[in-house]
């Protein structure tokens, strides 16, 4: 599983829940989609069979935009395991939704789209807003990276 | 309730080293022997057994080795580091229901030269996959975006950090079994560390230890009749909030209240006595923010006000609450946090190295982060 920039993930893929395909189906065609209750509307995240909020109703899914705001982050430096260690120190973030503040999600930040993870700028902030890039690391993966929003990211920046 | 009916009636431990000769299973099986040993009690009595899902000395070999009785209870806790006072908890709770009448905890490690498990495992569930590809990789990488997080939040600093890490080290340097015994600590060499996980840096990490250690429980009334001063299990519980994710607790309403406030609700409820009444606690710590965070669920202090708290000196011993009197998973050993659970009994059968004058309550913790419990206990008597 090696990207052409040669990220190579190997066993750090674990395998991918039956439940969470059409978050990767969506990654794969540079798309945010998480699931939503049917019953109550609300927005929820990792994805599971059933909805916290109404567990007999079947989840549905949906597109969001890929905005969010920096909610914390971390910067990992060794003993880390390959290819990780090679690009410490970056920042892992943890980030939460324009649409739902209390849906999260963790991803590497980068620079730009197509930059591999790195360490952050000193002005990175908690609140900051970000949107969401994916990466392909093979033609099956596409990995959700944030970045810093352009001005024009007011909405539908998951492109 | 429990309220007093189970003792802890004997102790038992290995030594503590990064590296130690022999199988976890032969380790288990000494700290068992002197913790029965330690109580007076025979192996053919044993009837209850208790460790945690990650031990892999499992019953059946250790009953099997040691000659134990015929074995009515047995049980494994689940997640690590949260499940230390559940097994004495659930254990108290089978002798009390009747279902056995002398029973065991332990847990054996070689944590220190046994690999690391986020180095080899696929992590932790399913929520791996969300974090794993990403470069989150360790527990100590999980746990820091929350402790930035929460330094945002109540304005905290590295100071904070660097009380717990103080405090568990100058705990350390008086007991003899410690690991960092010899090497006393000072507020810059904490803030010049390396990182491992910023804002984590090394001294934030509990050590990397070989070591095993057990407990023996009976009825408070046959502890009066054994050779040792009966530790008292006053109350007992467990923690698993809504909505809650192990370790990566990334995904509730409010990430920051962590299991240590539904384990305290669940505690205090079943105690008759308050967190002001505490003598002295033992905080699970495989990470200084853990600490923070425990004497904030727990009740020990105000959420939000657990850095002015550790800054003050409160948790030195001589200060308003002592914790990890033995030096803790950050200073003495990291054995899944059962070494605090031993160090509660010390400390209320008043032989501590760290003893604070007539302590008569004590609050073991299991791992923060994870879901948890907890442990009240009081001086027999």
């Amino acid at each position: 599983m090696t990207a052409p920039g040669g990220f190579a993930l190997g066993a750090l893929l674990p395998p991918i829940a039956a439940e969470a395909a059409p978050f990767w189906d969506g990654a794969r065609r540079g798309a945010l989609w998480v699931q939503r209750c049917a019953e109550t509307g609300r927005l929820f995240f990792p994805p599971r069979p059933t909805s916290p909020y109404a567990p007999r109703a079947a989840p549905e899914w949906v597109r969001v935009s890929g905005l969010a705001t920096i909610w914390s982050w971390c910067v990992p430096h060794p003993p880390l395991l390959p290819p990780f260690d090679a690009l410490s120190p970056y920042a892992v973030l943890l980030v939460a939704l324009d649409e739902d503040p209390r849906v999260r999600m963790v991803g590497d930040w980068v620079a730009r789209p197509g930059a591999p993870p790195g360490p952050p700028p000193r002005d990175l902030a908690i609140g900051a807003p970000v949107r969401a890039v994916f990466e392909p690391v093979s033609p099956e993966l596409h990995l959700l990276r944030w970045t810093p929003r352009d001005p024009t990211d007011s909405e539908g920046g998951s492109r | 309730m429990l309220q007093d009916r189970v003792a802890i009636a004997g102790i038992g431990a290995t030594p503590f080293a990064k590296r130690l000769a022999g199988s976890e299973l032969r380790l288990a099986l000494d700290a068992i022997l002197a913790a029965l040993d330690d109580a007076g009690v025979a192996p053919g009595e044993v009837d209850g057994l208790a460790s945690y899902t990650m031990e892999s000395s499992d019953e059946v070999e250790v009953a099997k080795c040691l000659g134990l009785g015929d074995v009515t209870f047995f049980t494994q806790v689940g997640w690590g580091g949260g499940a230390g006072p559940a097994c004495v908890g659930q254990l108290a709770l089978a002798i009390a229901a009747g279902q056995c009448r002398v029973g065991v905890a332990w847990r054996s490690r070689k944590r220190g030269s046994g690999g690391r498990p986020w180095a080899v495992s696929a992590g932790t569930g399913v929520a791996a996959q969300w974090t794993r590809p990403h470069g989150l990789l360790r527990p100590a990488d999980e746990i820091a975006l929350l402790t930035r997080r929460w330094m945002h939040e109540t304005g905290a600093g590295r100071e904070a950090l660097a009380a717990v890490a103080l405090a568990c080290r100058n705990a350390a340097r008086r007991n003899p079994a410690a690991i960092m015994r010899e090497r006393p600590l000072t507020r810059d060499e904490y803030l010049a560390a390396r990182w491992i996980s910023e804002p984590l840096c090394l001294l934030d990490c509990c050590l990397e230890t070989d070591g095993a250690l057990a407990c023996v429980l009976v009825s408070r009334e046959r502890a009066r009749d054994l050779r040792r001063p009966p530790v008292l299990v006053h109350a007992f519980a467990q923690g698993l909030p809504r909505q809650s994710h192990a370790m990566v607790n990334y995904w509730g309403d409010d990430p920051l209240r962590g299991p240590s406030y539904t384990c305290a609700e669940a505690l205090w409820r079943q105690a008759a006595f308050e967190p002001a009444d505490l003598d002295v606690a033992q905080l699970y710590d495989a990470f200084t923010p853990l600490v923070l965070w425990s004497l904030e669920g727990y009740g020990l202090c105000e959420r939000g006000e657990a850095a002015a708290f550790a800054e003050s000196g409160a948790l030195e011993l001589g200060g308003r609450l002592p914790v990890n009197t033995s030096g803790g998973g950050l200073s003495e050993a990291y054995v899944h946090g059962f070494n605090l659970i031993l160090e509660g009994v010390r400390q209320l059968r008043g032989e501590s190295t760290g003893q604070v004058p007539d302590a008569e309550t004590c609050l073991v913790t299991g791992g923060e982060g994870v879901p948890t419990s907890a442990l009240l206990l009081r001086r027999g008597g």
